[in-house]
Protein backbone atom coordinates (compact mmCIF):
# COMPACT_ATOMS: atom_id res chain seq x y z
CA UNK A 1 0.00 0.00 0.00
CA UNK A 2 2.23 2.78 -1.31
CA UNK A 3 1.63 6.19 0.17
CA UNK A 4 -0.67 4.98 2.94
CA UNK A 5 0.46 4.69 6.55
CA UNK A 6 2.36 1.53 7.31
CA UNK A 7 0.74 -0.26 10.27
CA UNK A 8 2.00 1.24 13.54
CA UNK A 9 3.82 -0.58 16.33
CA UNK A 10 0.56 -1.36 18.12
CA UNK A 11 -1.08 -3.08 15.14
CA UNK A 12 2.07 -4.96 14.25
CA UNK A 13 2.83 -6.25 17.74
CA UNK A 14 -0.80 -7.25 18.39
CA UNK A 15 -0.93 -9.17 15.12
CA UNK A 16 2.34 -10.90 15.96
CA UNK A 17 1.23 -11.86 19.48
CA UNK A 18 -2.01 -13.34 18.15
CA UNK A 19 -0.10 -15.32 15.53
CA UNK A 20 2.12 -16.72 18.30
CA UNK A 21 -0.98 -17.56 20.37
CA UNK A 22 -2.29 -19.50 17.36
CA UNK A 23 0.87 -21.41 16.56
CA UNK A 24 2.93 -21.88 19.75
CA UNK A 25 0.50 -24.06 21.76
CA UNK A 26 0.41 -26.49 18.85
CA UNK A 27 4.20 -26.58 18.54
CA UNK A 28 4.60 -27.30 22.26
CA UNK A 29 3.58 -30.94 21.69
CA UNK A 30 6.88 -31.54 19.85
CA UNK A 31 9.26 -31.09 22.82
CA UNK A 32 6.77 -32.81 25.13
CA UNK A 33 6.71 -35.87 22.86
CA UNK A 34 10.50 -36.11 23.18
CA UNK A 35 10.51 -36.02 26.98
CA UNK A 36 12.62 -38.39 29.06
CA UNK A 37 10.17 -38.11 31.96
CA UNK A 38 7.28 -40.47 32.67
CA UNK A 39 4.62 -37.78 32.61
CA UNK A 40 3.67 -34.87 30.34
CA UNK A 41 6.53 -32.40 30.68
CA UNK A 42 9.43 -30.87 28.83
CA UNK A 43 12.54 -33.05 28.52
CA UNK A 44 14.85 -32.56 31.55
CA UNK A 45 18.13 -34.41 30.97
CA UNK A 46 18.02 -35.70 27.42
CA UNK A 47 15.75 -36.17 24.43
CA UNK A 48 14.13 -39.55 24.15
CA UNK A 49 12.23 -41.37 21.42
CA UNK A 50 10.68 -43.86 23.85
CA UNK A 51 7.13 -42.64 23.31
CA UNK A 52 7.42 -42.93 19.55
CA UNK A 53 8.63 -46.53 20.08
CA UNK A 54 5.64 -47.02 22.40
CA UNK A 55 3.32 -45.72 19.74
CA UNK A 56 4.69 -47.81 16.88
CA UNK A 57 4.80 -51.00 18.92
CA UNK A 58 1.23 -50.65 20.15
CA UNK A 59 -1.26 -52.79 18.21
CA UNK A 60 -4.18 -50.63 19.45
CA UNK A 61 -2.83 -47.38 18.04
CA UNK A 62 -1.80 -49.11 14.84
CA UNK A 63 -5.20 -50.67 14.21
CA UNK A 64 -6.92 -47.35 14.97
CA UNK A 65 -4.70 -45.50 12.50
CA UNK A 66 -5.41 -48.11 9.85
CA UNK A 67 -9.15 -48.08 10.49
CA UNK A 68 -9.30 -44.28 10.39
CA UNK A 69 -7.38 -44.31 7.13
CA UNK A 70 -9.77 -46.72 5.39
CA UNK A 71 -12.82 -44.89 6.70
CA UNK A 72 -11.41 -41.55 5.51
CA UNK A 73 -10.62 -43.05 2.09
CA UNK A 74 -14.11 -44.52 1.72
CA UNK A 75 -15.96 -41.42 2.84
CA UNK A 76 -13.76 -39.16 0.68
CA UNK A 77 -14.62 -41.25 -2.39
CA UNK A 78 -18.31 -41.05 -1.57
CA UNK A 79 -18.21 -37.29 -0.98
CA UNK A 80 -16.07 -36.53 -4.05
CA UNK A 81 -18.26 -38.48 -6.48
CA UNK A 82 -21.58 -37.20 -5.16
CA UNK A 83 -20.36 -33.66 -4.48
CA UNK A 84 -18.61 -33.17 -7.84
CA UNK A 85 -21.56 -34.41 -9.90
CA UNK A 86 -23.85 -32.20 -7.86
CA UNK A 87 -21.70 -29.09 -8.20
CA UNK A 88 -21.41 -29.53 -11.98
CA UNK A 89 -25.13 -30.07 -12.49
CA UNK A 90 -26.04 -27.21 -10.17
CA UNK A 91 -23.70 -24.89 -12.07
CA UNK A 92 -25.19 -25.95 -15.42
CA UNK A 93 -28.86 -25.78 -14.39
CA UNK A 94 -28.58 -22.72 -12.10
CA UNK A 95 -32.20 -22.08 -11.17
CA UNK A 96 -34.20 -21.46 -8.05
CA UNK A 97 -34.93 -25.05 -7.08
CA UNK A 98 -31.30 -26.01 -7.64
CA UNK A 99 -30.06 -23.16 -5.48
CA UNK A 100 -32.34 -24.35 -2.70
CA UNK A 101 -30.78 -27.79 -3.05
CA UNK A 102 -27.35 -26.18 -2.88
CA UNK A 103 -28.32 -24.50 0.39
CA UNK A 104 -29.42 -27.92 1.66
CA UNK A 105 -25.93 -29.27 0.82
CA UNK A 106 -24.41 -26.70 3.19
CA UNK A 107 -26.48 -27.85 6.19
CA UNK A 108 -23.76 -30.14 7.58
CA UNK A 109 -21.52 -27.09 8.01
CA UNK A 110 -24.19 -25.21 9.96
CA UNK A 111 -25.96 -27.80 12.11
CA UNK A 112 -23.75 -28.81 15.08
CA UNK A 113 -22.49 -32.36 14.77
CA UNK A 114 -23.85 -33.26 18.21
CA UNK A 115 -27.40 -32.88 16.82
CA UNK A 116 -26.62 -35.11 13.84
CA UNK A 117 -24.80 -37.60 16.06
CA UNK A 118 -27.72 -38.22 18.43
CA UNK A 119 -30.03 -38.47 15.41
CA UNK A 120 -27.83 -41.10 13.78
CA UNK A 121 -27.56 -43.02 17.05
CA UNK A 122 -31.27 -43.79 16.74
CA UNK A 123 -31.55 -43.86 12.99
CA UNK A 124 -28.66 -46.26 12.39
CA UNK A 125 -30.02 -48.81 14.85
CA UNK A 126 -32.93 -49.15 12.49
CA UNK A 127 -30.60 -49.58 9.47
CA UNK A 128 -28.38 -51.93 11.49
CA UNK A 129 -25.39 -49.64 10.82
CA UNK A 130 -24.33 -48.99 14.44
CA UNK A 131 -20.72 -49.88 15.22
CA UNK A 132 -20.05 -50.72 11.56
CA UNK A 133 -17.32 -49.28 9.35
CA UNK A 134 -19.86 -48.80 6.56
CA UNK A 135 -22.03 -46.68 8.85
CA UNK A 136 -19.13 -44.37 9.71
CA UNK A 137 -18.16 -44.10 6.02
CA UNK A 138 -21.69 -43.01 5.14
CA UNK A 139 -21.91 -40.52 8.02
CA UNK A 140 -18.51 -38.97 7.27
CA UNK A 141 -19.12 -39.03 3.51
CA UNK A 142 -22.43 -37.22 3.77
CA UNK A 143 -21.05 -34.54 6.08
CA UNK A 144 -18.03 -34.04 3.77
CA UNK A 145 -20.16 -33.31 0.67
CA UNK A 146 -20.30 -29.54 1.40
CA UNK A 147 -16.50 -29.23 1.29
CA UNK A 148 -16.44 -30.80 -2.18
CA UNK A 149 -19.44 -28.82 -3.44
CA UNK A 150 -17.75 -25.57 -2.33
CA UNK A 151 -14.32 -26.21 -3.84
CA UNK A 152 -15.70 -27.61 -7.10
CA UNK A 153 -18.22 -24.74 -7.44
CA UNK A 154 -15.37 -22.27 -6.98
CA UNK A 155 -13.39 -24.03 -9.72
CA UNK A 156 -16.43 -24.02 -12.03
CA UNK A 157 -16.94 -20.28 -11.57
CA UNK A 158 -13.77 -19.82 -13.64
CA UNK A 159 -14.91 -22.27 -16.35
CA UNK A 160 -15.94 -20.80 -19.70
CA UNK A 161 -19.45 -22.12 -20.45
CA UNK A 162 -18.87 -21.68 -24.20
CA UNK A 163 -16.50 -24.65 -24.06
CA UNK A 164 -19.43 -26.78 -22.98
CA UNK A 165 -21.68 -25.40 -25.72
CA UNK A 166 -18.98 -26.01 -28.32
CA UNK A 167 -18.56 -29.63 -27.22
CA UNK A 168 -22.31 -30.13 -27.28
CA UNK A 169 -22.50 -28.57 -30.71
CA UNK A 170 -19.98 -31.08 -31.98
CA UNK A 171 -22.19 -33.89 -30.73
CA UNK A 172 -20.57 -34.85 -27.41
CA UNK A 173 -22.77 -36.95 -25.14
CA UNK A 174 -23.12 -36.06 -21.47
CA UNK A 175 -20.56 -38.66 -20.29
CA UNK A 176 -18.10 -37.56 -23.01
CA UNK A 177 -18.63 -33.93 -22.07
CA UNK A 178 -17.90 -34.67 -18.42
CA UNK A 179 -14.93 -36.90 -19.09
CA UNK A 180 -13.15 -34.84 -21.75
CA UNK A 181 -14.21 -31.24 -21.25
CA UNK A 182 -15.41 -30.43 -17.73
CA UNK A 183 -13.53 -32.78 -15.38
CA UNK A 184 -10.00 -32.00 -16.63
CA UNK A 185 -10.65 -28.29 -16.19
CA UNK A 186 -11.90 -28.52 -12.61
CA UNK A 187 -9.49 -31.22 -11.39
CA UNK A 188 -7.64 -28.88 -8.95
CA UNK A 189 -10.97 -28.03 -7.29
CA UNK A 190 -11.84 -31.70 -6.99
CA UNK A 191 -8.44 -32.52 -5.46
CA UNK A 192 -8.82 -29.66 -2.95
CA UNK A 193 -12.27 -30.93 -2.01
CA UNK A 194 -10.92 -34.46 -1.62
CA UNK A 195 -8.15 -33.26 0.72
CA UNK A 196 -10.61 -31.38 2.92
CA UNK A 197 -13.06 -34.30 2.93
CA UNK A 198 -10.23 -36.61 3.97
CA UNK A 199 -9.11 -34.36 6.84
CA UNK A 200 -12.75 -33.98 7.93
CA UNK A 201 -13.23 -37.73 8.29
CA UNK A 202 -9.76 -38.35 9.69
CA UNK A 203 -10.38 -35.87 12.56
CA UNK A 204 -14.08 -36.46 13.17
CA UNK A 205 -14.92 -37.44 16.75
CA UNK A 206 -18.45 -36.48 17.79
CA UNK A 207 -20.38 -38.70 15.35
CA UNK A 208 -18.07 -41.65 16.04
CA UNK A 209 -18.58 -41.28 19.80
CA UNK A 210 -22.26 -41.99 19.26
CA UNK A 211 -22.40 -44.56 16.46
CA UNK A 212 -19.36 -46.70 17.35
CA UNK A 213 -18.74 -48.92 20.33
CA UNK A 214 -16.50 -52.00 20.25
CA UNK A 215 -15.61 -52.80 16.66
CA UNK A 216 -15.06 -49.32 15.30
CA UNK A 217 -12.31 -47.58 17.24
CA UNK A 218 -10.99 -44.74 15.11
CA UNK A 219 -7.90 -42.68 15.88
CA UNK A 220 -9.82 -39.65 17.26
CA UNK A 221 -11.75 -41.96 19.58
CA UNK A 222 -8.53 -43.44 20.89
CA UNK A 223 -7.08 -39.96 21.44
CA UNK A 224 -10.27 -38.92 23.23
CA UNK A 225 -10.02 -41.92 25.56
CA UNK A 226 -6.34 -41.16 26.10
CA UNK A 227 -7.01 -37.56 27.09
CA UNK A 228 -9.84 -38.52 29.44
CA UNK A 229 -8.19 -41.50 31.10
CA UNK A 230 -4.42 -41.46 31.27
CA UNK A 231 -2.54 -38.48 29.93
CA UNK A 232 0.82 -40.02 29.08
CA UNK A 233 3.41 -38.61 26.66
CA UNK A 234 2.52 -41.19 23.99
CA UNK A 235 -0.40 -38.87 23.27
CA UNK A 236 2.06 -36.09 22.49
CA UNK A 237 3.79 -38.36 19.98
CA UNK A 238 0.43 -39.06 18.33
CA UNK A 239 -0.29 -35.33 18.26
CA UNK A 240 3.03 -34.60 16.54
CA UNK A 241 2.36 -37.21 13.86
CA UNK A 242 -1.14 -35.79 13.26
CA UNK A 243 0.19 -32.22 12.98
CA UNK A 244 2.85 -33.32 10.48
CA UNK A 245 0.28 -35.26 8.47
CA UNK A 246 -2.17 -32.33 8.32
CA UNK A 247 0.56 -29.86 7.34
CA UNK A 248 1.65 -32.19 4.51
CA UNK A 249 -1.93 -32.42 3.22
CA UNK A 250 -2.28 -28.62 3.38
CA UNK A 251 0.98 -28.15 1.48
CA UNK A 252 -0.33 -30.57 -1.15
CA UNK A 253 -3.46 -28.43 -1.38
CA UNK A 254 -1.42 -25.22 -1.76
CA UNK A 255 0.59 -26.82 -4.58
CA UNK A 256 -2.60 -27.82 -6.39
CA UNK A 257 -3.98 -24.30 -6.01
CA UNK A 258 -0.79 -22.72 -7.30
CA UNK A 259 -0.99 -24.93 -10.40
CA UNK A 260 -4.59 -23.89 -10.93
CA UNK A 261 -3.82 -20.20 -10.60
CA UNK A 262 -0.87 -20.25 -12.99
CA UNK B 1 -27.70 -37.50 -27.18
CA UNK B 2 -30.53 -38.62 -24.92
CA UNK B 3 -33.22 -41.25 -25.40
CA UNK B 4 -36.24 -39.74 -27.15
CA UNK B 5 -39.06 -38.47 -25.01
CA UNK B 6 -36.85 -37.38 -22.14
CA UNK B 7 -36.78 -33.72 -21.18
CA UNK B 8 -33.71 -31.90 -22.45
CA UNK B 9 -32.13 -31.46 -19.04
CA UNK B 10 -32.89 -34.92 -17.63
CA UNK B 11 -29.22 -35.93 -17.69
CA UNK B 12 -28.19 -32.93 -15.59
CA UNK B 13 -30.97 -33.50 -13.09
CA UNK B 14 -29.82 -37.11 -12.76
CA UNK B 15 -26.36 -35.87 -11.78
CA UNK B 16 -27.86 -33.92 -8.87
CA UNK B 17 -29.51 -37.00 -7.48
CA UNK B 18 -26.74 -39.00 -5.73
CA UNK B 19 -25.81 -36.12 -3.44
CA UNK B 20 -29.42 -35.07 -2.95
CA UNK B 21 -30.59 -38.58 -2.03
CA UNK B 22 -27.60 -39.25 0.25
CA UNK B 23 -28.25 -36.01 2.08
CA UNK B 24 -31.99 -36.54 2.38
CA UNK B 25 -31.83 -40.15 3.51
CA UNK B 26 -28.73 -40.04 5.70
CA UNK B 27 -28.63 -36.45 6.92
CA UNK B 28 -31.97 -34.67 6.85
CA UNK B 29 -34.01 -37.70 7.94
CA UNK B 30 -32.05 -38.39 11.17
CA UNK B 31 -32.16 -34.70 12.07
CA UNK B 32 -35.90 -34.45 11.46
CA UNK B 33 -36.25 -37.49 13.69
CA UNK B 34 -34.42 -35.63 16.46
CA UNK B 35 -36.82 -32.72 16.10
CA UNK B 36 -39.86 -34.97 16.21
CA UNK B 37 -38.69 -37.00 19.24
CA UNK B 38 -38.61 -33.77 21.25
CA UNK B 39 -42.40 -33.52 20.81
CA UNK B 40 -43.26 -37.21 21.23
CA UNK B 41 -41.17 -38.59 24.09
CA UNK B 42 -41.93 -39.31 26.87
CA UNK B 43 -45.41 -38.15 25.82
CA UNK B 44 -46.99 -36.19 22.99
CA UNK B 45 -46.95 -32.41 23.41
CA UNK B 46 -44.78 -29.50 24.47
CA UNK B 47 -43.91 -31.01 27.88
CA UNK B 48 -40.17 -31.00 27.19
CA UNK B 49 -40.26 -27.36 26.17
CA UNK B 50 -42.09 -26.29 29.33
CA UNK B 51 -38.99 -27.43 31.21
CA UNK B 52 -37.09 -24.47 29.75
CA UNK B 53 -39.20 -22.30 32.06
CA UNK B 54 -39.02 -24.54 35.12
CA UNK B 55 -35.85 -26.64 35.07
CA UNK B 56 -32.80 -25.06 36.72
CA UNK B 57 -30.29 -27.31 34.94
CA UNK B 58 -31.68 -26.35 31.51
CA UNK B 59 -31.61 -22.66 32.36
CA UNK B 60 -28.11 -22.80 33.79
CA UNK B 61 -26.82 -24.62 30.69
CA UNK B 62 -28.42 -22.10 28.34
CA UNK B 63 -26.97 -19.21 30.33
CA UNK B 64 -23.50 -20.74 30.45
CA UNK B 65 -23.55 -21.49 26.73
CA UNK B 66 -24.73 -18.01 25.81
CA UNK B 67 -22.14 -16.38 28.07
CA UNK B 68 -19.20 -18.49 26.86
CA UNK B 69 -20.22 -18.17 23.19
CA UNK B 70 -20.59 -14.41 23.60
CA UNK B 71 -17.22 -13.91 25.32
CA UNK B 72 -15.54 -16.21 22.79
CA UNK B 73 -17.04 -14.25 19.88
CA UNK B 74 -15.87 -10.88 21.21
CA UNK B 75 -12.33 -12.10 21.95
CA UNK B 76 -12.00 -14.02 18.67
CA UNK B 77 -13.14 -10.91 16.76
CA UNK B 78 -10.63 -8.63 18.50
CA UNK B 79 -7.72 -11.01 18.02
CA UNK B 80 -8.84 -11.97 14.52
CA UNK B 81 -9.14 -8.34 13.49
CA UNK B 82 -5.53 -7.71 14.47
CA UNK B 83 -4.40 -10.67 12.36
CA UNK B 84 -6.60 -9.83 9.37
CA UNK B 85 -5.36 -6.22 9.48
CA UNK B 86 -1.74 -7.37 9.59
CA UNK B 87 -2.29 -9.74 6.65
CA UNK B 88 -3.96 -7.02 4.58
CA UNK B 89 -1.16 -4.56 5.19
CA UNK B 90 1.66 -7.06 4.78
CA UNK B 91 3.85 -7.36 1.70
CA UNK B 92 3.10 -10.14 -0.78
CA UNK B 93 5.87 -12.36 0.64
CA UNK B 94 5.04 -11.84 4.31
CA UNK B 95 1.38 -12.38 3.53
CA UNK B 96 2.00 -16.05 2.64
CA UNK B 97 3.50 -16.70 6.09
CA UNK B 98 0.63 -14.93 7.79
CA UNK B 99 -1.95 -16.99 5.93
CA UNK B 100 -0.08 -20.15 6.87
CA UNK B 101 -0.31 -19.07 10.54
CA UNK B 102 -4.08 -18.91 10.11
CA UNK B 103 -4.71 -21.95 7.90
CA UNK B 104 -2.54 -24.48 9.71
CA UNK B 105 -4.30 -24.10 13.08
CA UNK B 106 -7.64 -24.13 11.25
CA UNK B 107 -7.03 -27.62 9.89
CA UNK B 108 -5.14 -29.16 12.80
CA UNK B 109 -7.26 -31.70 14.66
CA UNK B 110 -9.39 -30.09 17.37
CA UNK B 111 -8.36 -32.95 19.67
CA UNK B 112 -4.67 -32.21 19.19
CA UNK B 113 -5.30 -28.58 20.05
CA UNK B 114 -7.34 -29.37 23.16
CA UNK B 115 -4.63 -31.82 24.22
CA UNK B 116 -1.96 -29.14 23.75
CA UNK B 117 -3.92 -26.79 25.99
CA UNK B 118 -4.30 -29.46 28.68
CA UNK B 119 -0.52 -29.96 28.58
CA UNK B 120 0.02 -26.24 29.06
CA UNK B 121 -2.71 -25.32 31.53
CA UNK B 122 -3.24 -28.21 33.97
CA UNK B 123 -2.07 -28.05 37.60
CA UNK B 124 1.28 -29.72 36.89
CA UNK B 125 1.27 -28.22 33.39
CA UNK B 126 4.02 -26.29 31.68
CA UNK B 127 2.70 -22.82 32.56
CA UNK B 128 2.22 -23.55 36.26
CA UNK B 129 5.61 -25.31 36.33
CA UNK B 130 7.33 -22.34 34.73
CA UNK B 131 5.63 -19.78 36.99
CA UNK B 132 6.37 -21.75 40.16
CA UNK B 133 9.93 -22.41 39.04
CA UNK B 134 10.41 -18.69 38.57
CA UNK B 135 8.93 -18.06 42.00
CA UNK B 136 6.09 -15.91 40.69
CA UNK B 137 3.43 -18.05 42.38
CA UNK B 138 3.47 -20.48 45.31
CA UNK B 139 0.32 -22.45 44.54
CA UNK B 140 -0.53 -23.68 41.02
CA UNK B 141 -3.20 -21.57 39.30
CA UNK B 142 -6.52 -23.14 38.31
CA UNK B 143 -6.21 -22.57 34.58
CA UNK B 144 -8.21 -25.48 33.22
CA UNK B 145 -11.31 -27.54 33.99
CA UNK B 146 -13.23 -24.33 34.44
CA UNK B 147 -14.71 -21.58 32.28
CA UNK B 148 -11.34 -19.89 31.84
CA UNK B 149 -9.85 -23.01 30.25
CA UNK B 150 -12.85 -23.44 27.95
CA UNK B 151 -12.60 -19.86 26.73
CA UNK B 152 -8.84 -20.03 26.12
CA UNK B 153 -9.29 -23.18 24.03
CA UNK B 154 -12.40 -21.98 22.19
CA UNK B 155 -10.93 -18.60 21.26
CA UNK B 156 -7.87 -20.43 19.95
CA UNK B 157 -10.13 -22.60 17.81
CA UNK B 158 -12.30 -19.73 16.56
CA UNK B 159 -9.73 -17.03 15.65
CA UNK B 160 -9.04 -18.55 12.19
CA UNK B 161 -12.79 -18.64 11.47
CA UNK B 162 -12.97 -14.97 12.46
CA UNK B 163 -9.99 -14.03 10.30
CA UNK B 164 -11.17 -15.49 6.99
CA UNK B 165 -14.38 -13.44 6.41
CA UNK B 166 -12.74 -10.26 7.75
CA UNK B 167 -9.73 -10.80 5.52
CA UNK B 168 -11.81 -11.22 2.37
CA UNK B 169 -13.66 -7.97 3.13
CA UNK B 170 -10.48 -6.05 3.99
CA UNK B 171 -8.75 -7.12 0.79
CA UNK B 172 -11.55 -5.60 -1.24
CA UNK B 173 -10.97 -2.16 0.32
CA UNK B 174 -9.34 0.11 -2.25
CA UNK B 175 -5.93 1.07 -0.79
CA UNK B 176 -6.04 4.38 -2.67
CA UNK B 177 -8.74 5.53 -0.23
CA UNK B 178 -6.25 5.40 2.63
CA UNK B 179 -3.58 7.11 0.55
CA UNK B 180 -6.04 9.86 -0.35
CA UNK B 181 -7.10 10.33 3.28
CA UNK B 182 -3.49 10.67 4.34
CA UNK B 183 -2.80 13.07 1.50
CA UNK B 184 -5.62 15.26 2.76
CA UNK B 185 -3.94 15.45 6.15
CA UNK B 186 -5.69 12.75 8.17
CA UNK B 187 -3.67 11.31 11.02
CA UNK B 188 -2.93 7.59 11.32
CA UNK B 189 -5.78 7.13 13.78
CA UNK B 190 -8.30 9.07 11.69
CA UNK B 191 -7.41 7.08 8.55
CA UNK B 192 -8.06 3.88 10.46
CA UNK B 193 -11.16 4.87 12.40
CA UNK B 194 -12.93 6.93 9.72
CA UNK B 195 -11.90 5.07 6.54
CA UNK B 196 -10.62 1.54 7.11
CA UNK B 197 -12.73 0.45 10.09
CA UNK B 198 -16.15 1.37 8.62
CA UNK B 199 -15.31 -0.31 5.32
CA UNK B 200 -14.26 -3.49 7.11
CA UNK B 201 -17.43 -3.72 9.24
CA UNK B 202 -19.36 -6.09 6.94
CA UNK B 203 -16.56 -8.62 7.38
CA UNK B 204 -16.67 -8.14 11.16
CA UNK B 205 -20.41 -8.85 11.24
CA UNK B 206 -19.99 -11.95 9.06
CA UNK B 207 -17.18 -13.20 11.30
CA UNK B 208 -19.28 -12.56 14.42
CA UNK B 209 -22.20 -14.59 13.06
CA UNK B 210 -19.92 -17.45 12.01
CA UNK B 211 -17.98 -17.64 15.30
CA UNK B 212 -21.10 -17.28 17.44
CA UNK B 213 -23.05 -20.10 15.76
CA UNK B 214 -20.02 -22.39 15.78
CA UNK B 215 -19.43 -21.66 19.47
CA UNK B 216 -23.02 -22.44 20.46
CA UNK B 217 -22.91 -26.07 19.40
CA UNK B 218 -19.26 -26.81 20.11
CA UNK B 219 -18.58 -30.14 21.80
CA UNK B 220 -14.98 -31.34 21.90
CA UNK B 221 -13.05 -28.39 23.32
CA UNK B 222 -15.53 -27.50 26.12
CA UNK B 223 -15.84 -31.19 27.06
CA UNK B 224 -12.07 -31.63 27.42
CA UNK B 225 -11.13 -28.25 28.90
CA UNK B 226 -14.27 -27.94 31.03
CA UNK B 227 -13.56 -31.20 32.82
CA UNK B 228 -17.25 -32.08 33.17
CA UNK B 229 -17.92 -29.25 35.63
CA UNK B 230 -18.95 -26.46 33.27
CA UNK B 231 -21.48 -27.93 30.83
CA UNK B 232 -22.27 -26.23 27.54
CA UNK B 233 -25.30 -27.24 25.49
CA UNK B 234 -23.61 -29.89 23.34
CA UNK B 235 -22.10 -31.76 26.28
CA UNK B 236 -25.33 -31.42 28.25
CA UNK B 237 -27.22 -33.07 25.35
CA UNK B 238 -24.72 -35.90 25.25
CA UNK B 239 -25.10 -36.49 29.02
CA UNK B 240 -28.90 -36.58 28.66
CA UNK B 241 -28.78 -39.12 25.82
CA UNK B 242 -25.86 -41.39 26.76
CA UNK B 243 -25.88 -41.32 30.58
CA UNK B 244 -29.43 -40.49 31.62
CA UNK B 245 -31.20 -41.86 28.52
CA UNK B 246 -33.68 -38.98 28.53
CA UNK B 247 -34.31 -38.69 24.81
CA UNK B 248 -37.14 -36.20 24.95
CA UNK B 249 -35.12 -33.85 27.11
CA UNK B 250 -31.93 -34.15 25.08
CA UNK B 251 -33.62 -33.73 21.70
CA UNK B 252 -35.55 -30.71 23.02
CA UNK B 253 -32.26 -28.97 23.73
CA UNK B 254 -30.90 -30.06 20.31
CA UNK B 255 -33.97 -28.51 18.67
CA UNK B 256 -33.52 -25.27 20.63
CA UNK B 257 -29.88 -25.21 19.50
CA UNK B 258 -30.70 -25.73 15.80
CA UNK B 259 -33.52 -23.19 15.85
CA UNK B 260 -31.31 -20.58 17.57
CA UNK B 261 -28.61 -21.07 14.96
CA UNK B 262 -31.01 -20.91 11.99
CA UNK B 263 -32.74 -17.81 13.39
CA UNK B 264 -29.38 -16.11 13.93
CA UNK B 265 -28.33 -16.92 10.36
CA UNK B 266 -31.72 -15.89 8.98
CA UNK B 267 -31.69 -12.63 10.91
CA UNK B 268 -28.32 -11.66 9.52
CA UNK B 269 -28.87 -12.95 5.98
CA UNK B 270 -29.95 -9.43 4.97
CA UNK B 271 -26.73 -7.93 6.30
CA UNK B 272 -24.33 -10.74 5.51
CA UNK B 273 -23.84 -12.46 2.18
CA UNK B 274 -24.36 -16.06 3.33
CA UNK B 275 -23.26 -17.45 0.02
CA UNK B 276 -19.93 -15.73 0.38
CA UNK B 277 -19.64 -16.70 4.03
CA UNK B 278 -19.89 -20.39 3.23
CA UNK B 279 -18.09 -20.03 -0.09
CA UNK B 280 -21.14 -20.87 -2.21
CA UNK B 281 -19.21 -20.08 -5.38
CA UNK B 282 -20.88 -20.60 -8.75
Amino acid sequence: MEGAYKPGWFARSTGLIVALYLVLPILIVLPVSLTDQRFLSLPRETLSLQYYRNLFSSPEWFSSILQSFWIALGSTTLAVVAGTLFAIAAWRLDRRLVNLMRALMLLPLIVPSIVYAIGLYRYFRWWDLLDRVLGVIIAHGVTAIPYVVITVSTALAAFDPRLEQAARGMGASLPQLLRWVILPRIMPGIVSGAIFAFIHSWDELVIVLFIASRDVFTLPRRIWDGINENVDPTMAAVAVLLVVFTVLLLLADLTVRKKRDS
Amino acid sequence: MFPKGMPRNAGWWALLMPAFLLLTVFYVAPILQVLSISFTEPELGFGNYERILTNRSVQRTLMTTGRIAGITTVLALLLGYAVAYSVTMASERARRWWILCVLVPLWISVLVRAFAWVTLLRRQGLINDALMGAGVIQEPLELVWNEFGIIVGMVHYMVPYAVLPMLSTMREIDPRLMTAARGMGASRWVVFSRVFLPLSLPGVVAAAVLVFIFSLGFYVTPAILGGGKTLMVAEWISVQILDLIRWGFGTMMATVLVVTILVTLGGFSRVVNMRKLFGGGG
